[in-house]
């Protein structure tokens, strides 16, 4: 009977809507965690495994190899390696294709390459804009590795114990 | 010269025939309430997206001018450069007629609305009357914009609208009842005036039932959440205006937010004195003399848009937090809950007028 007359009473006070209002009108005030995202970005781990990139020895010197271990390993076969024997009768790639649509970021290449050539950027928001354009080719990973490379050396100085 | 020019207008003035004076200068009038109440309502729609953001901890559109103040005129823009579907099967004179149904008479209504002392487009004497009159004439637009949409959901949504508009303009015309009984006018001016007298004077306290029962049925009369099955997003897709588009469906979205703002301008003149000062009989009269301080602390159209605006608040506080009604539990609170509240309520009211209990009935 008690309870009852005390449910009815909240109801008819509204006592528990007042008490949403409040839950609301608190947040209203409070922080917000919305990152305004071009200006803004969330930092990220040095083990962060975005697009890839081609490094080159301080010398200027491409790093691979062609030894395609690679291409070996990659779960999805999304890197092709062509190689030759080059002028001065290092083993260099012709080509070195990665589909970005078959990729599926794991960094087993990393891993693999007996080198450090072929790495995982940090970079993340890239974007294609036409038909073809998810195939980086060779060019395009060296271009990258040049742009990245501080990042990428400072970012494998910081992992180089717990590899 | 700025002389010369206003003996040059003045001059065409007195040059115009009687009628063509008369109304350019009542066109003037419906321009000066219509462009500030479009204003508004355009700053309403971006100020409902800040508002729930903020309550969802998130920051709402900022991307449109600085803290996206010109987002409104986007969306404006938007709407009006896309096309208007008519869908095949649908009654294209009904289809088309029905936005303007629904939004000429939120617009109307705004006539007879008092701004301040005497500033108003129509000071007519059955103010309320007209409001109850006009406000109803929106659910025909509903109705039929459901219907000629030829849609299933559509349909469904004008149906809940009919249902849910009809039972809670009942328990709306009682609360007004219980104003028009403690002010003894129909004329919102003359509701206003019988207010005079300090916040203790004001409807809110004798009729604070009335008061609640008008602002939740308010919220429920202009289909907002938590009262919103007749859009009810996630059961009919958007009710009665699935098939609009373009300029079509803005015209339902401005009608809507004028109607919101037209309710609440309605409870701050009928329950919160409208026009008139919280501060009156509370600091002393002679502070009202003082030149700027006076004007800001004293009666005048800044209070009736604060309190506007408080109510317009509360229409966003309430989405951002209460989930929506069943549609059963919308029908027993409408007729259940508030229609034996505001009966019994007005018998408590008469009782009070007949003791003459001061200060509201003397």
């Amino acid at each position: 009977m008690k309870r009852r007359l005390i449910s009815w009473l909240k109801s008819f006070f509204f006592w528990e809507l007042f008490q949403g209002l409040r839950v609301t009108g608190r947040y209203f005030f409070a922080r917000k965690f919305t990152i305004r995202f071009p200006e803004e970005r969330t930092p990220k781990s040095p083990r962060y495994r975005g697009l890839h990139a081609l490094r080159r020895y301080p010398n200027g010197e491409e790093r691979c190899i062609a030894c395609k271990l690679c291409e070996a390993v990659c779960p999805a076969l999304a890197i092709t390696i062509d190689s030759e024997e080059r002028e001065d009768g290092t083993r260099r790639t012709t080509r070195y294709d990665i589909d970005l649509f078959k990729c599926v970021y794991c960094g087993f290449c990393e891993e693999a390459c007996p080198v450090d050539a072929v790495v995982l950027t940090r970079f993340h928001d890239f974007h294609f804009e036409e038909r073809g354009q998810q195939v980086i080719r060779k060019l395009d990973l060296l271009k990258l590795g040049d742009r990245f490379e501080e990042e990428i050396a400072t970012d494998r100085q910081t992992e180089s114990k717990y590899r | 010269m700025i002389d010369q020019a206003m003996q040059s207008v003045l001059g065409w003035w007195q040059l115009l025939p009687g009628g063509w004076r008369l109304l350019l200068w009542n066109t003037g009038k419906i321009l000066l309430v219509m462009i500030p109440l479009m204003l508004a309502v355009a700053y309403y729609t971006l100020a409902e997206r800040k508002v729930i953001g903020f309550m969802q901890v998130r920051l709402g559109p900022n991307r449109v001018g600085y803290h996206g103040l010109l987002q409104p005129f986007a969306d404006a823009i938007k709407l009006m450069f896309k096309e208007v579907i008519l869908p095949t099967n649908a009654d294209r004179f009904l289809f088309l007629s029905a936005p303007v149904l629904v939004l000429g008479p939120s617009l109307a209504a705004w006539v007879v609305i008092p701004f301040d002392e005497g500033l108003s487009i129509a000071n007519i004497d059955a103010g309320l009357l007209y409001i109850l009159a006009v406000s109803s004439v929106t659910v025909y637009g509903v109705i039929l914009a459901g219907w000629a949409s030829n849609s299933k959901y559509a349909f469904l949504g004008a149906m809940r609208s009919a249902a849910q508009m009809v039972a809670y303009e009942i328990a709306m015309g009682f609360a007004l009842v219980g104003v028009l009984m403690i002010s003894g006018s129909l004329n919102l001016g003359h509701i206003v005036h019988s207010q005079n007298g300090g916040i203790l004077h004001w409807h809110l306290l004798p009729l604070l039932p009335l008061f609640f029962v008008y602002m939740i049925s308010g919220i429920a009369e202009t289909n907002r959440a938590p009262f919103d099955v007749v859009e009810g997003e996630s059961e009919i897709v958007a009710g009665f205006h699935v098939e609009y588009s373009g300029i079509t469906f803005a015209m339902f979205f401005l009608a809507e937010y004028a109607n919101m703002i037209l309710i609440s301008a309605l409870i701050a003149i009928m329950f919160l004195g409208g026009w008139l000062s919280p501060l009156q009989g509370i600091v002393p009269d002679s502070v009202f003399a003082i030149p700027v301080i006076g004007l800001l602390l004293g009666h005048g159209i800044h209070w009736l848009i604060f309190k506007t605006a408080f109510f317009m608040f509360n229409y966003l506080w309430f989405r951002a937090t209460f989930p929506r009604y069943r549609y059963d539990q919308i029908m027993r609170l409408g007729w259940k809950v508030f229609l034996p509240i505001t009966i019994v309520w007005l018998v408590i009211e008469g009782l009070a007028a007949y003791f003459k209990l001061p200060p509201w009935f003397n």
